[in-house]
């Protein structure tokens, strides 16, 4: 009985080694994120992304006839385990990683990664400090980061809007007050518009009369706001009783169908930011229905950014001619790659230029994409 | 000047929403001394009522002034039910224990209630049609005072007023304030006291089913979880105002929205709870029964 165990335990690790054992030559990529537990159905959209973009790439003769290989860890979306995932990925000799999946733990996988001189590109995390901050020049992403929607949103209502006084209001939440924080910060720097009141207010209050007189004594001409679509739709309904026509520029928090719909006639004229539309795209088209197909369900949270991280990674190997992390972060700087979200590459801090938020007006009862 | 006109309404206004409220929470605890969590839920459900019969009601193409009286009349009796329901099964058996335990029957009840809506109708926020037409003569004034922050504010003095002469002068008034005073001594004179303290569950929760009306056709939305924060707020303004005292609520409702609308105005919304909380623990400290509660001495 007892020799058995140890029998199972050995074949046990006899096949654990397999999986990181490769055929030799292969060029290894690894996909770390959370594929178990709570935030798995964040991570597997990713893992299934990078593995039909992969196959696609070596069915094409892979990186100057070397084929590409996965090595898959889970970090469970955790930081503490992340770092385990990291060193592991590192020692197995990966080239690149994609992933991690939630900003936290990516975060924390980043510095080993750096120190190995490991490229991470990462579908999901949002963070804004992960490129801005000059830490990690390894690190790329194909999503736009949290600070991106206040910066499309200032730079529309700076530039399209030229409104030259601004109310920012926010709902006091991580999301709402982190945008508009980064707001007022970017209506600050541009120096053309004055932010001319920063104000909370209290979600699910019975009545914003209050703060709507301080936005008409302020002279605001737009009201920025950071939150979601409840609050939006009050703030918005009584303006209008009150007979204020100052425009309304907000999130996607705001960017819901329930807006419209509870906000009515009020609602019409009010821009809100939302990621563009790519369901047209043929890119994006073709990986879906291949995920469909294997799966027999529609792909989940960020499949189309992990496409788009996958297609960009190898495309830049295949353009840089190997898979050395210098000549390929050459390579995503400065070639353009087709993505689900159209022809993006990466700028000097890894944020990928072509991701982004694009602005929406609510006309005649629905979101039309101007901008 | 004109910014602090623009204030006082709104104030005005939030003090009159809270009052609505206020008065059933305070007419409540006022007979049987119970905090009753469950009231924001009837000021819900109220609205919901509303909700439901007023879109029925345009579907026929009534006029809207039928509209809004067979709405209100509708919510107040549906609330009313469920008032006199809630009291049977959640505080009536528990009439003669410890005072804790009908005010977590109540939490519960509360819980329950708001779980129960969301399940039969929709977590979703739902527009709320606007039911009080907009006056033409308030229209040079419209930047103050609109026509539902007038309705709301005449409807909460005519109810106080009614409240305070009702419980004055009629027979049932008697009876409730005999209910209050003594219990025992109530039932010894003959009168029904449990029918006295479903009346009271009823009128209470028809209140706040007409204050839903108001409330949710001044901001135009409704949601299975309105009733909690809205109550909340009403029972810090009934608490400030004496708890138990009708024109109490009324004056701690119109204290609790002054303040906050003020605190915005001249401070920063950010802090809104902070100064209505404040002043809250300043006027307990100071005056522990409230603004014009009575200090009873507890009889041994």
């Amino acid at each position: 009985m007892k020799s058995g165990m140890i029998l199972a335990v050995l074949v046990g690790l006899l096949l654990a080694t397999a999986g990181i054992t490769t055929a030799a030559g292969a060029i290894k990529i690894g996909v770390a994120g959370a594929h178990s537990g709570d935030l798995a159905s964040y991570g597997l959209p990713s893992l299934k992304a990078a593995q039909l973009v992969v196959k696609d790439v070596n069915a094409k003769g892979g990186v100057n006839g070397t084929p590409l290989e996965l090595l898959v860890e889970d970090d469970v979306c955790k930081p503490e385990i992340a770092t385990n995932t990291a060193t592991k990925l590192v020692s197995a000799g990966v080239k690149a990683v994609i992933g991690h999946i939630c900003s936290g733990a990516t975060k924390a996988a980043l510095p080993i990664y750096r120190d190995a001189k490991v490229l991470v590109i990462s579908p999901s995390a949002t963070t804004p400090g992960l490129t801005q901050s000059g830490e990690y020049p390894n690190f790329y992403r194909t999503i736009a980061a949290d600070n991106t929607q206040a910066r499309t949103l200032v730079d529309f209502s700076l530039g399209s809007l030229k409104v030259k006084k601004i109310a920012v209001l926010h709902d006091k939440g991580d999301y709402g007050k982190g945008l508009a924080e980064y707001a007022k910060t970017f209506i600050e720097q541009a120096g053309q518009a004055e932010v001319v009141l920063f104000e909370g207010i209290t979600p699910g209050a019975v009545d914003y009369s209050a703060v709507i007189q301080k936005i008409k004594r302020s002279g605001a001409e737009a009201v920025l706001f950071g939150g979601y679509h409840p609050e939006a739709s009050k703030i918005v309904g009584q303006m209008r009783q009150k007979r204020l026509t100052t425009l309304f520029v907000s999130d996607d928090g705001v960017k819901d169908d329930t807006f419209i719909k509870v906000a009515g006639k009020d609602a019409e004229g009010v821009y809100a930011t939302g990621p563009a539309d790519v369901s047209n795209n043929p890119i994006t088209k073709e990986y879906r229905d291949k995920f469909k197909k294997a799966e027999g369900t529609d792909p989940g949270a960020f499949f189309d950014n992990a496409v788009a991280a996958t297609l960009a990674l190898t495309n830049a190997m295949v353009k840089a001619g190997s898979a050395e992390p210098e000549a390929v972060a050459k390579a995503l700087r400065g070639n353009e790659v087709a993505t689900p979200f159209g022809n993006i590459k990466f700028d000097a801090k890894g944020e990928p230029v072509g991701i982004g938020f694009t602005i929406y007006q609510v006309r005649n009862g629905q979101f039309v994409q101007v901008h | 000047m004109e910014y602090f006109i623009e204030l006082l309404f709104s104030g005005l206004t939030r003090g009159s929403i809270y009052a609505l409220i206020a008065l059933g929470y305070t007419m409540v605890y006022g007979i049987i001394g119970l905090i009753n969590f469950a009231h924001g839920e009837m000021y819900m459900i109220g609205a919901f009522t509303a909700l439901i019969v007023s879109t029925v009601l345009s579907i026929y193409g009534l006029p809207l002034p039928a509209i809004l009286i067979l709405t209100a009349l509708a919510a107040a009796v549906w609330a009313g039910a469920y008032g006199f329901t809630v009291e049977r099964l959640a505080y009536r058996p528990l009439r003669n224990s410890p005072r804790l335990t009908p005010l977590i029957s109540a939490i519960g009840m509360s819980i329950f209630l708001q779980n129960y809506v969301l399940l039969a109708q929709t977590s979703d926020f739902l527009p709320f049609p606007a039911l009080i037409p907009e006056f033409a003569f308030l229209e040079p004034y419209a930047a103050i005072v609109g026509a539902t922050d007038l309705a709301i504010l005449v409807v909460s003095a005519l109810v106080m007023i009614a409240l305070t002469l009702g419980i004055k002068c009629t027979r049932l008034g008697k009876a409730m304030r005999a209910t209050a005073q003594d219990r025992t001594m109530a039932l010894l004179l003959g009168i029904n006291v449990d029918r006295i303290i479903s009346l009271t569950f009823v009128v209470g929760s028809a209140l706040a089913a007409i204050g839903g009306l108001l409330i949710a056709s001044h901001i135009g939305q409704i949601n299975c979880f309105i009733g909690f924060i809205a109550g909340i707020k009403a029972f810090t303004a009934a608490v400030l105002g004496g708890i138990g005292s009708i024109p109490g609520a009324v004056l701690g409702s119109f204290v609790l929205g002054l303040t906050e609308a003020f605190a915005t105005g001249y401070v920063a919304s950010d802090y809104e709870d902070v100064f209505a909380f404040s002043l809250l623990v300043l006027i307990l400290i100071f005056r522990p029964a409230g603004l014009l509660g009575k200090a009873t001495v507890e009889k041994v």
